[in-house]
């Protein structure tokens, strides 16, 4: 692997891993809020207006994130992919184009109604103002989700002189591998969004102060919390895992970290891959679990990674590792929701401390979990950048030298430590203000 | 045909994003010189507050149409210019986060900091914007493949430093009447007096710039030759040019913010008018003469889909960011934030 290569991956890495922080929450948080301004318009109960003037400081500094963070995306595919720009801009172009048109003119121009024009249009204009910030996240998501799901498994294209050129807007759109990959990260949001809100929620009430404020939060964040671990498993994580096994068998391989062709494969609950013996060490096996979740038969043939030409894998451990950290998570995430549900419907969540302090602790997860599972999308992608029409290493800019992009990477490793430990800063002081502390209009 | 409707495109948009975020860079270069005590900056600053953030979009949404409709300019421009554009997206960075953190600490020291910041990258951001005008008009050494290697004494070379100063000065004034229009009081009567001279200046620098690119491109006129019509576009640009100082002598400030917005796009629109169907110049020497409208294109019908989208796309978005902007018509009213 060359220098100007190695380079160019590890900044798109680090900079989309950084930049995902911020919309992993906010695609999430916009719907919650969203939902907080419809129950106060529907109920007139102005506490739910309250806490969500109060998110929406949250919001508004994570939403800045990720814009700032956002635009060396939309530039480094031709900065640093300048290969796969070409090759591939004739079909991504679209979907990169309308996420600009229909998304971010929407988000962005109604985040500065809702974030500063509470007083001056009226509550249902303030309230389709929240919604239309949340839809234009969303509707982000999806675009950015259709890009990648067609460099996962391309469709409606034609090669024309060496290049993919669209052949149908609504097949690409529809590209079956999208609209399961789509809800699921949706999903993914939402869960981070919520235990991020619970986890506020009982800060404050583990700090017995802003009670109100941590009741709500807490009751809304366990209800949509719980909602979704449940449907990121099942149907949204399913769904994707089938996919997958379809489109991109040996990235399944990799995940699940089976080396030999079996009928009747298992799952490894955990165990850790060793490439060189084509093993997993110390593994705890659900026998014939992985034939039927590939195929709908516990005796199915499951193909093994030895069986694949070498060329074709993945780097196995990260993908192997990506994946079982994103579902240990995902599905402590569903215990955690599930007895915090039980305990608010026994009316004794807000007094039970050792939970309130699982649910704090509990912030930091969801971001791991839903990076990993990105992990697993992109580096199960490999060698591939456009499964099965071009590799990664043909995708680079050839007039970019590799000193160029490490310059560049130092560049934004330090910009982006400062801001992250800015944002941590920030953030924590609107959360220890509370709802309408800090600074008045 | 449809290549020549996306050139269109790509102008309209790029244009747009001067004009609409050119006013946040402007604000942000003067607020600090106008603004003089901290209550007024934050005056200067709660004027672009509501809108900054739908402005830039603007310059992501021309991004994103160049790689749908011409994805060879967009790689061999983004990677040929690779260090000015990092740089600018750094900038972007600095510029959008200082606007968003200034408020959250009630401490002078962080919000001076903040608001230095602020200026400091608007400025720098309207003069790389400019240079990069002024080198697609200059020309870049292509390769054979369409590809060069931009490096800062490429860049930063007198003809597109010109192009930078002219742009910092075109927008600082942009934002200037821009201020005029949106305060009252001292703030406003710096901000009128403030158009005065940066008009001259303005002035100066389009005309050493006008006389320069026909040294840099003397073929430049060709298809003002072929078409006479077109050079209505930079006549008009003169008559709001002219229009900016006797609408703010008048007091009309609205006029002049809005004459100040016209001779950005017409001023633009007649470097796009010289420019076509060429997207990207050679230098002499060259291996190929120029990136243009066919051969760095997608293909016609990827070109006919996505002119289809933008159209229906463009049309929702311009019915309600007129009704946004609505709301924040009239005086900015003390503070915004939550």
């Amino acid at each position: 692997m060359n220098d100007a290569l190695i380079a160019d991956r590890w900044q798109f890495g680090f900079t989309i891993m950084f930049h995902y922080l911020f919309p992993v929450l906010t695609m999430g948080l916009g719907v919650l809020i969203a939902v907080l301004k419809t129950v106060q318009l529907l109920r007139g109960d102005e506490r739910y207006g309250a806490l969500a003037r109060f998110w929406a400081k949250l919001f508004a500094i994570t939403f800045a994130m990720g814009v700032v963070t956002g635009i060396p995306m939309e530039f480094q595919f031709g900065t640093n992919w300048a290969r796969f720009s070409h090759f591939a801009g004739g079909v991504v172009g679209q979907t990169l184009f309308m996420e600009g048109v229909f998304a971010f003119f929407a988000e962005s121009s109604f985040l500065g109604l809702f974030l500063f024009g509470e007083r001056r249009v009226r509550p249902v204009l303030h309230w389709l103002s929240a919604v239309m910030v949340a839809l234009g996240a969303v509707v982000s998501g999806f675009f950015i989700i259709a890009t990648d799901a067609w460099m996962q498994h391309p469709v409606a294209y034609e090669m024309v002189n060496g290049r993919a050129e669209l052949t149908s807007l609504w097949g690409l759109l529809t590209n079956p591998y999208a609209l399961w990959q789509f809800p699921h990260a949706i999903s993914g949001s939402i869960i981070t969004a919520s235990m991020v809100m619970a986890g506020v929620g009982a800060y404050y009430l583990l700090s017995r102060k802003f009670e109100d404020a941590g009741q709500l939060s807490v009751k809304i964040g366990v209800i949509s919390g719980l909602a979704f671990s449940l449907i990121s498993l099942f149907p949204t994580g399913a769904m994707n895992g089938e996919n997958v096994t379809k489109y991109q068998p040996i990235k399944m391989a990799a995940m699940e970290g089976l080396f030999r062709t079996q009928e009747g494969a298992p799952i490894a609950i955990i165990g850790m891959p060793d490439t060189e013996r084509r093993e997993l060490m110390d593994p705890i096996y659900l026998p014939r679990v992985l034939s039927f979740l590939a195929y709908g038969d516990f005796r199915a043939k499951v193909v093994g990674l030895d069986d694949y030409p070498a060329d074709l894998h993945p780097p196995i451990e990260l993908v192997y590792y990506a994946y079982h950290i994103m579902v240990g998570l995902g599905t402590m995430f569903i215990a955690v929701m599930a007895i915090a549900a039980f305990l608010l419907w026994r009316g004794t969540l807000y007094t039970s401390r050792w939970f309130l302090w699982i649910l704090m602790l509990a912030i930091p997860f969801p971001y791991i979990a839903n990076e990993a599972g990105w992990t697993v999308a992109e580096v199960g992608r490999q060698p591939w950048i456009v499964y099965g029409l071009q590799r990664t290493a043909d995708a680079t800019s050839t007039n970019v030298s590799g000193g160029m992009t490490w310059f560049t990477l130092l560049g934004f490793t330090g910009m982006y430590s400062a801001l992250g430990l800015l944002y941590l800063f920030v953030s924590a002081r609107i959360i220890e203000a509370g709802p309408d502390g800090g600074l008045q209009p | 045909m449809i290549n020549t409707l996306w050139f269109l495109v790509l102008t309209v948009m790029l244009a747009g994003y001067a004009v609409l975020d050119g006013f946040d860079l402007g604000v942000g270069i003067l607020h600090l010189v106008l603004g003089g005590d901290t209550k007024d900056r934050e005056t200067a600053i709660n004027a672009i507050g509501p809108v900054w953030n739908g402005n830039e979009v603007w310059l992501l949404a021309a991004g994103g149409s160049m790689v749908a409709a011409f994805p060879h300019l967009y790689a061999a421009a983004f990677s040929g210019f690779y260090l000015a554009l990092m740089i600018v997206l750094w900038l972007l960075i600095l510029r959008g986060i200082a606007i968003e953190l200034r408020h959250q600490v009630d401490n002078p020291l962080w919000r001076d900091g903040w608001d230095v910041t602020f200026c400091f990258a608007s400025a720098l951001l309207a003069v790389l914007f400019g240079a990069a005008v002024g080198n697609v008009l200059r020309g870049v050494p292509f390769d054979t493949e369409g590809n060069f290697q931009g490096s800062f004494a490429l860049i930063l070379n007198p003809f597109a430093l010109l192009c930078g100063v002219l742009s910092l000065v075109a927008l600082a004034l942009h934002g200037a009447a821009y201020l005029a229009m949106k305060t009252e009081g001292l703030l406003q009567r710096r901000a009128r007096r403030a158009i005065l001279p940066l008009w001259v200046g303005m002035i100066a620098l389009l005309a050493a710039v006008t006389a320069a690119s026909f040294a840099v491109q003397p073929g430049f006129t060709a298809n003002f030759d072929r078409w006479p019509l077109l050079a209505l576009i930079p006549v008009l640009g003169l008559a709001a040019a002219a229009a900016i100082p006797l609408f703010c002598r008048r007091g009309r400030d609205t006029a002049a913010f809005l004459a100040s917005g016209a001779l950005i796009v017409l001023v633009l629109g007649s470097a796009a008018a010289g420019l076509y169907p060429r997207l990207l110049l050679g230098l002499p020497g060259s291996a190929i003469p120029a990136l243009d409208i066919y051969n760095s294109a997608s293909s016609t019908r990827s070109m006919t889909i996505a002119l289809g989208v933008y159209l229906f796309g463009m049309a929702i978005v311009i019915v309600y960011l007129v009704n946004v902007y609505r709301v924040w018509r009239g005086k900015v009213s003390g503070g915004y934030h939550l």
